[in-house]
């Protein structure tokens, strides 16, 4: 088939305070008509920079194009003028990015944006092309799109922006579409939907795709041919049956050995370390049992937002965050709660440390009522628990040495003589694997993953007997992800701790795992020991989860037909509303599923 | 926006009973001296002799049914005094405001595009001298090169009264000729503050994602910037230019004294040098009525101008 783009030799640099870097370092590639390659790789191989320099957008003065060249429809795109290039963005190439949340404006109407587009390269009159632009809402499966293209973008979920992202992308008919890791910040759930919606539309249409990512897992799903990146260089270049059947270069072959593979760890009982990119082995760890006493019983919590309105601010409803749960995490043990974004695991993890108020239950803490504490007692017990959040780049002060940051809770609690405090620092930062010489630096001169160590370290400067960690790998790179991962498995097996592990990612709770609750809307709809749950989930919504988790194999591709979400109803309620409590039957041993409704 | 008027009005009160000395004091001092029982006559007249919770209960009810009360220096009521001024001050004000808010972000915007070229050291060294500058200095700096040297503005007044034209459109250019150096002068402070904000928050919105996504759709280089980044970097400016309200207001004083603009500020110059109370007071309101009333204005805009945003 006739190339559409060919990239031929392609250096990018960037100009740095310390020099020029070579960002891509002589890259060429093709890609046909209405093929979908994939470019995967990790964070800094330069592949959504390769894509900007294919829209001809790369930031001017930081990165440039050094030498080779890259042809589209067997055209130089260096050697358009400005306007000729303006003309073929969003026309004949378009790109849809990964963050939704930030990249419609958020000052227009979605209706105003897609159709600015469709007048700016097919010439048609505002109604026309408001017309128009309410079509392509409608092939994107926005429900009521002619209502809901005078939303504005806050309006929408993340999974709608990333919807309207792409009618943008496709409102002229373009013959490639970039699309650069768009789904990395969704639900597994909006996740499939995007990608079974992208695959329709392409087939529909019969556009190219280049589709960028760092997950192997998506690259199943979409890929007809596939080029590895490993720093600045192509690795490896194959259809993706060739990469994934039989890989060349060990990098590829590294990478598709790291990916955790929904189900692998169906016969072994206890969690098991990562196995990480560029290490044939994994280190072996003692079998993380864990015991049976309960360190954590958690009964009936209610937690409730009120929603403030009207001319006096008075509460005129409420948020059903989370609706009568319970569980037990046993000591040494990590139970995972997972489900989307907005079903209320993270407000979970805020109540026990009552960093948010319940409104009702119980929280007991090896034998402690938690909830009953006043301010001085809750302090005091809330050095036995403590939390790492999501992201590790607003969760440390930028402007205080990192020595003082892990300090900061012992100063606070008092509990170490300032003569040990030194040694005692230093003896967490050997726990975490990073280097004593870092305990003066400050959290920008961190990457993200060491950054997440410190927040690890922090957590653990009080001997605390729980670790909150909600969403804490969530936005680190696959390679990280697994170290940090390991770290934490480690941690566990040498200090005996418990993890309350939040997290929307079902291949890594199934690593990590003991026990597993899969919450909706607020509610635990099931709850059990980790293979139970993942060999026989018996609620519909835990059935559909596992099914919408992409699998890294091409030939079990997901088509919108196995797809059958429902959008999120809304969780929140007027004064009179009466939440129902929750009812579970008995499956197993451990085993409860929910059998009152959640709203699924 | 009531409760702060009347917040203001009660304070203002307060603020100039604890000044020593009071009206019957400067009447006094006016008619070249007064024996005890005058100075008691005086005092029941101005109603000075009632408990302070009366007078202050009185004062408050007078300014609700828009008595301010009576001018002893003028001879005239506060309010008729006040209205004549007022219009004058705010022609100054809104017009200083809207100019530098356009002159500001017009600015700003250019700067924006080459954030180390040459344009952008020149707006902000200009801006530079804008904070520097004292506005009266500025003024009378200007009236000195519009009086003696291209005297092509008056420099001083808001109306030539040799015309005699009934034409409308002649008093009106004749005003707007009046106007244009004080406005300018009291624009020339904000207008650096707008630039130098405008700036910033545009450099921060061309790095965002929605305008690489409005690069991506290949739109022209003006449509990015001025649809796209513009409209979102203006809340910064928008609020910032709500906050300095008062800051113009009290800068118009200055500035209407420069130039014998006759507005509030020469008005309440003068009623400060006569220990004209109830002038003073009514004065007070009007400018606090005028702040309150921009900064409404502000949340306004800014609610137009994003809908995110609820009031």
């Amino acid at each position: 088939m006739e190339d559409l783009v060919s990239i031929n030799n392609l250096n990018i640099e960037a100009r740095t305070r310390a020099g020029t870097l070579k960002v891509v370092n002589d890259l060429s590639f093709t890609i046909k008509k209405s093929e979908t390659l994939c470019v995967v790789g990790e964070s800094g191989c330069g592949k959504s920079v390769t894509a900007l320099s294919l829209m001809s957008l790369l930031p001017e003065g930081i990165l440039n194009v050094s030498s080779g060249d890259i042809l589209f429809d067997n055209t130089n795109l260096a050697q358009l003028s400005e306007a000729e290039i303006e003309g073929i963005r969003g026309n004949d190439i378009s790109m849809i990015f990964q963050e939704p949340m930030t990249s419609l404006n958020p000052l227009f109407t979605v209706g105003e944006q897609v159709s600015e587009v469709i007048r700016r390269h097919k010439n048609l009159n505002k109604e026309k092309a408001w017309v128009s632009a309410v079509e392509l809402l409608d092939a994107v499966k926005i429900p009521n799109p002619d209502k809901r293209a005078f939303d504005y973008p806050f309006q929408l979920s993340g999974g709608q922006r990333q919807r309207v992202m792409i009618a943008i992308a496709l409102a002229c008919q373009p013959k490639i579409l970039i699309a650069d890791e768009p789904t990395t910040a969704l639900d597994v759930t909006i996740q499939a939907e995007i990608l079974a919606l992208i695959n329709m539309l392409k087939q529909e249409t019969g556009t190219a795709v280049m589709f960028i990512t760092h997950d192997m897992a998506v690259v199943a799903q979409m890929a007809d041919r596939v080029v590895v990146m490993h720093p600045g260089k192509k690795v490896e270049e194959g259809t993706v049956h060739e990469i994934f059947n039989n890989p060349q270069h060990e990098y590829t072959k590294s990478l598709l050995a790291a990916v955790p593979k929904l189900g692998e760890m169906a016969s072994k009982k206890y969690p098991e370390p990562m196995r990480l990119v560029g290490e044939k082995k994994t280190k072996a760890l003692k079998p993380i049992v864990g015991t049976n006493e309960p360190l954590l019983e958690v009964n009936n919590l209610v937690t409730r937002y009120p929603v403030k309105g009207g001319v006096l601010r008075r509460t005129v409803a409420r948020v059903h965050a989370v609706e009568d749960v319970s569980f037990t995490i046993m000591k040494g043990k990590t139970l995972s709660l997972v489900g989307e974004s907005g079903c209320g695991k993270s407000t979970v993890g805020r109540s026990l440390i009552r960093l948010v108020e319940p409104t009702s239950g119980d929280v007991n803490l090896d034998g402690q009522n938690i909830l009953s504490l006043n301010q001085k007692d809750m302090r005091e017990a809330r050095s036995n628990i403590q939390m790492v959040f999501q992201d590790p780049f607003s969760s440390l002060n930028p402007q205080r040495p990192l020595f003082d940051q892990v300090a900061e809770p012992l100063r606070n609690y008092g509990t170490v003589k300032r003569e040990i405090l030194q040694e005692k620092i230093g003896d967490l930062f050997d726990r975490v694997k990073l280097p004593r010489s870092f305990m003066q630096r400050y959290p920008h001169q961190l990457s993200g993953g060491q950054r997440q160590r410190i927040a690890i370290a922090r957590a653990l400067a009080l001997n605390p007997k729980l670790i909150i960690a909600d969403e804490a790998v969530s936005a680190l790179d696959v390679s990280v992800q697994a170290q940090v991962l390991n770290l934490m498995m480690e941690l566990q097996v040498d200090l005996g701790l418990s993890f309350l592990f939040i997290s929307h990612d079902m291949a890594v709770v199934e690593r990590v795992s003991h026990d597993v609750g899969v919450m909706y809307l607020g509610r635990l709809v099931e709850i059990g020991p980790r293979q139970a749950i993942f060999r026989n989930p018996q609620h519909p919504y835990t059935q559909d989860l596992l099914k919408a988790v992409p699998i890294a194999d091409p030939d079990k591709r997901k088509s919108e037909r196995d797809l059958n979400f429902k959008p999120l109803p809304s969780p929140i309620h007027d004064l009179n509303y009466k939440a129902e409590p929750s009812v579970y039957r008995k499956v197993a041993k451990d085993h409860y599923v929910l059998t009152t409704d959640c709203g699924y | 926006m009531l409760l702060v008027l009347l917040v203001v009005v009660v304070l203002n009160f307060l603020m100039l009973h604890l000044a020593p000395g009071d009206i019957a004091d400067t009447i006094a001092q006016t008619m070249g001296g007064a024996d005890e029982q005058d100075m008691a006559e005086l005092r029941k007249q101005y109603g000075l002799d009632q408990p302070f919770f009366i007078q202050l209960f009185n004062y408050v009810v007078r300014v609700a049914l828009l008595d301010f009360g009576h001018s002893h220096f003028y001879n005239l009521p506060v309010f008729d005094l006040i209205m004549e001024r007022f219009p004058a001050t705010l022609l100054l004000v809104f017009s200083a405001q809207i100019l530098s808010l356009f002159v500001g972000i017009l600015l700003g915007v250019y700067a924006a595009q080459n954030p180390n070229g040459l344009s952008s050291l020149f707006v902000n060294m200009f801006s530079l001298f804008g904070y520097a500058a004292p506005v009266f200095w500025t003024g009378i700096l200007l009236l000195i090169a519009f009086s003696l040297h291209i005297p092509i503005f008056p420099v001083s007044g808001m109306r030539d009264i040799t015309i005699e034209s009934g034409n409308f459109f002649v008093h009106f250019f004749d005003v707007l000729r009046h106007l244009f150096l004080p406005m300018i002068t009291l624009a020339s402070i904000f207008f650096a503050y707008y630039s130098r904000l405008c700036r910033a928050s545009m450099l921060e919105v061309l790095g965002a994602d929605f305008v690489r996504t409005a690069k991506a759709k290949g739109l022209s280089k003006k449509d990015v910037l001025l649809k796209h980044a513009l409209k979102n970097s203006l809340s910064p400016v928008i609020t910032f230019a709500g906050l300095s309200f008062s800051a113009v207001v009290s800068g118009a004083i200055l500035v209407e004294t420069v130039y014998s603009w006759p507005g509030l500020g020469t008005l309440a110059f003068n009623s400060i040098i006569s220990r004209d109370t109830p002038v003073l007071l009514g004065i007070l309101i009007f400018s606090t009525l005028m702040v309150t009333v921009g900064n409404l204005l502000t949340d306004l805009t800014l609610k137009a101008l994003d809908p995110r945003i609820k009031i």
